[in-house]
């Protein structure tokens, strides 16, 4: 069973917190903080995936946004097309678009799942800087694509004019829309957490503390991490899709490498490898967004000092602060 | 398509990749001595140009902008080694990626609370501004040309600094054994900081040379600086040589890409569709060149350690 | 021991590696038969570890072949030649080190029974897993630092661990890369008593600078200098070959 540890107190408040935000904010009828908790639940999902590539298996990908974004994208081109009644394409059969958020976020996991396998294929055979680097340069080649591709709005994005419907809830109140990414957002912790304990999960976590031991008693550290990061790349697509719905809008700034550096950060804050460290990652940049934005409009100025204080001096994040574990094992 | 026209954009390419030999350069010394993934490298490039830009107007000489380009870099360098950067030499890359991300962060935000969002415009030196006339009856800029034969150059200079001097014999022994130059009584702290501050200040340079060609504004340095992750990579990284070759390569190849697909498109698509085609494809041509390199050689064109 | 009706469980032949215009192994052949102790020893920078690392894949070989069980390992990486049956330890520990004793065993149980492409059901609830693991430490004698993260074990419990981890792979030929190294007389005493049992369960290629173990245990020894393998025999043709006390025992082994 799940031990009460300090730490596992610590997620539960932290999960309980986010839950209740959107509540208390329809009872004091201040609408714009059930949107910032979304974005918190949503931003880490993000984190979430990108904390199974890099938190477990140690791989630094600097490019996690190509699937945030392809995600986004895979939200607004099907939507836009439903409204336009105008199929995606005819040949050699005709696909049309749809609003129903179930089959967007399926084609979402699977476009951002197709895109990491590929991205993988190249740059797991390398490793260290060289797979951040390429890692990155993927997702800014995609940027640049989606920036010249003029079919889907170019620089200027897409927007998506109505909210994609989900069966049964009424999408376009926030609070309901809320908790559709909180519950998306709790199942990826789960399936996370079910990872990690499980045979795969052994084999990825060894892949990050020793991969020549795992070649020796014969597990491939290749294939245990391009599906690590195939299923990391799935998730934070998914991540996307619901961002889409939420600003009804996409643009190609979701695969700049702000994006992918601002995913990292999720991570980290939190503290890389635990389970909920996204989520306090999320809500720590969310609220230091929202308390210095409103201060001043170079709140990036100190995030900046904040973040490079917790890298140089608080290595485990804030999780970590408070457990005072520097990795949780 | 003319034949001069052809030249022009080939002439654009390796001025292009002449600008970022200058800024990988510098990246790969840093990482090939002191193991560090440098994502501020950009930064210090924007500092540059802000630098020449501001001295150059208010002085009215683009030269001493220039020499300006070059202090504020190195001393922004040197600063930044001593505060934040040494303490990560020891760190793995995750650290690294993010120290440097939130110092991106940091250098951007400050710049525009100075000197604000609208960008500042530097005019080419009367000196080198106007048409050169090139043997074959075609004209090219000046200033253009300029840069070609500055970086040419700088490109020689550095060769001589790392093969024939004290500091490049140095750099060399830090690139292969650190304990070993340390126990040679170099101070290598102060190596370092030299190294660091030498790269800073080509990615300076390169920033005030390319300031007046484009606009000087805040965040200038990224797209620039994510390219110059792609010519290392390609070159193999630690290696000038490879950053050279990987540069010229790369400046060459997006350049002709932007050039030529659109026209070889319209062979078969009406113009419009063939344009955006083939601007999408030019954007992701470089792209497709690193991975093409990678899969024939993982580690570069010229592997630096083993 | 070396009968000629009888197949090797690992045959090298004339195998070779160059770095640049060194020649770490320059045209070794050597076999290893069911039931023996082949040790291989030289001096320092003998190509000793340049082999070992050919064997199991590390490095691939410039020219040469090396058979295992009638196959031809070329082109096989170091996890397919684990997984054909190679035991292998490292010359310095190689193990997860944040994961405990159990979880390093417990990883080469579940790379030996079956898929690591199980998503779902938790290890530490595998009982199989479980056990299997702790029947090898048990069997090297650290079923009591089973929890002990790996990285906080001393240097001997490591060596004993590697051990474990090769045990569960349930190998056809062992490849114990200086297995003796630092781990104290009596240690090395125990693990003398162990691998002479060993034996048994598949040979073992045993590269070890011992030489009271490798006298104790061998039942043959091959000699590797610069890269040639100079001499193979029982202990007493290679205590008594001039060759070899020249070029090794005389300097190394008063």
């Amino acid at each position: 069973m799940v031990k009460l540890t300090k730490e596992n107190s610590l997620n539960a408040l932290v999960a309980m917190t986010l839950l209740v935000v959107p509540f208390i904010a329809l009872a004091i009828d201040e609408p714009f903080y059930i949107t910032l908790a979304t974005r918190v639940a949503i931003f880490a999902l993000a984190g979430v995936g990108l904390n199974l590539a890099l938190g477990l298996g140690g791989l630094v990908s600097f490019g996690h946004a190509a699937f945030f974004g392809l995600g986004g994208y895979a939200a607004g081109i099907l939507a836009s097309h439903a409204l336009n009644y105008e199929p995606i394409f005819t040949v050699p059969f005709e696909v049309n678009g749809t609003t129903e958020m179930l089959i967007i976020w399926l084609v979402a996991i699977l476009v951002s799942g197709l895109a990491a396998l590929f991205i993988g294929l190249f740059s797991l055979r390398t490793t260290g800087v060289y797979f951040i680097m390429i890692t990155l340069a993927f997702a800014q080649m995609i940027y640049y694509f989606a920036i010249s591709w003029p079919a889907y709005g170019g620089e200027d994005g897409l927007s998506i004019y109505v909210r994609n419907k989900f069966p049964g809830v009424n999408t376009l109140d926030p609070l309901s829309f809320f908790l559709i990414a909180f519950c998306v957002l709790m199942l990826a912790v789960l399936l996370v957490f079910v990872l990690k304990n499980s045979r795969f999960g052994a084999a990825l976590q060894a892949a990050r503390q020793n991969d020549e031991r795992l070649s020796a008693v014969g597990i491939h550290p290749f294939n245990i991490r391009l599906t690590a990061f195939v299923v990391s790349a799935m998730i934070t697509g998914l991540a996307g899709a619901l961002y889409a719905d939420l600003n009804r809008f996409v643009s190609p700034n979701m695969f700049s490498w702000h994006t992918s550096g601002e995913i990292m950060i999720f991570v980290i804050l939190g503290g890389v490898g635990r389970m909920f460290g996204p989520i306090v990652g999320a809500a720590l940049f969310i609220l230091f967004e929202f308390v210095f934005g409103g201060l001043t409009e170079h709140w990036m100025l100190f995030l900046g000092l904040v973040l490079l204080v917790v890298v140089l001096f608080a290595r485990g994040g804030l999780i970590g602060f408070i457990t005072g574990k520097v990795r949780h094992e | 398509m003319t034949s001069a026209l052809f030249i022009e954009q080939l002439l654009n390419g390796l001025q292009f990749g002449v600008m970022l030999f200058l800024m990988a350069a510098g990246l790969t010394l840093v990482f090939g001595v002191m193991g560090l993934i440098n994502l501020a490298h950009g930064a210090l490039y924007m500092v540059g140009a802000f630098a020449c830009a501001t001295v150059a107007n208010f002085t009215g000489s683009f030269w001493l902008g220039l020499a300006a380009s070059i202090v504020a870099a190195a001393t922004a360098g040197a600063i930044v080694e001593l505060v934040v950067i040494r303490r990560l030499y020891k760190r793995d890359h995750l650290d690294q990626v993010l120290a440097t991300f939130a110092l991106i962060l940091i250098f951007s935000e400050g710049t525009r609370w100075v000197f604000g969002s609208f960008p500042l415009y530097l005019n080419v030196p009367d000196l080198l501004s106007g048409p050169v006339m090139l043997p074959g009856g075609i004209q090219y800029s000046l200033y253009r040309l300029a840069i070609i034969v500055i970086g040419g150059l700088v490109a020689l200079g550095l060769y001589f600094l790392i093969a024939k001097t004290r500091l490049g014999i140095r750099i060399r022994a830090g690139e292969s054994d650190r304990e070993m130059i340390a126990a040679l009584g170099v101070d290598i702290r102060l190596l370092y900081t030299i190294v660091f501050a030498l790269g800073a200040a080509l990615a300076g340079f390169a920033g005030a040379l390319v300031g007046a060609i484009q606009s000087v504004q805040v965040g200038m340095g990224e797209p620039v600086l994510i390219l110059a992750f792609v010519v290392i990579v390609i070159g193999g990284i630690g290696s000038i040589k490879g950053a050279l070759v990987g540069a010229i390569l790369v400046g060459i190849v997006d350049t002709m890409g932007r050039f030529l697909l659109p026209m070889f498109f319209q062979l078969f698509m009406e113009n419009a569709q063939a344009n955006s085609v083939g601007s999408a494809l030019a954007s992701m041509s470089i792209y497709i060149l690193m991975a093409l390199v990678l899969i024939f050689k993982p580690k570069g064109l010229f592997p630096a350690h083993g | 021991m070396s009968d000629e009706n009888r197949v090797p469980v690992l045959r090298i032949t004339n195998l070779y590696k160059s770095f640049g215009a060194l020649k770490a192994t320059d045209g070794v052949s050597l076999d290893l038969y069911e039931g023996e102790i082949h040790a291989l020893i030289g001096p320092n920078g003998a190509g000793k570890s340049t082999l070992i690392k050919q064997i199991s894949g590390d490095y691939p070989s410039d020219k040469g072949s090396i058979e295992f069980l009638g196959k031809d390992l070329a082109g096989l990486g170091v996890a397919d030649r684990a997984q054909a049956g190679l035991g292998r330890t490292f010359q310095i520990s190689s193990l997860a080190l944040e994961f405990s004793a159990l979880r390093n065993v417990m990883l080469a149980v579940q790379a030996k029974s079956g898929s690591s492409f199980r998503f779902f059901k938790p290890v530490m609830k595998d009982q199989a897993l479980i056990d299997g693991a702790m029947a090898k430490l048990e069997q090297v004698g650290l079923e009591s630092r089973a929890d002990i993260p790996a990285a906080e074990l001393s240097h001997g419990e490591r060596r004993q661990l590697e051990i474990a981890i090769a045990l569960a792979l349930k190998p056809k030929a062992f490849l114990l890369d200086e297995p003796m190294a630092g781990m104290g007389p009596e240690g090395s005493v125990k693990l003398t008593r162990f691998l002479d049992k060993l034996r048994h369960k598949a040979p073992i290629l045993l590269v070890e600078h011992d030489m009271d173990a490798v006298f104790a245990l061998a039942d043959r020894i091959s000699v590797l200098v610069y890269g040639q393998v100079v001499a193979t025999g029982s202990v007493e043709e290679i205590r008594n070959n001039p060759v070899v006390r020249e070029a090794y025992l005389g300097t190394e082994v008063v």
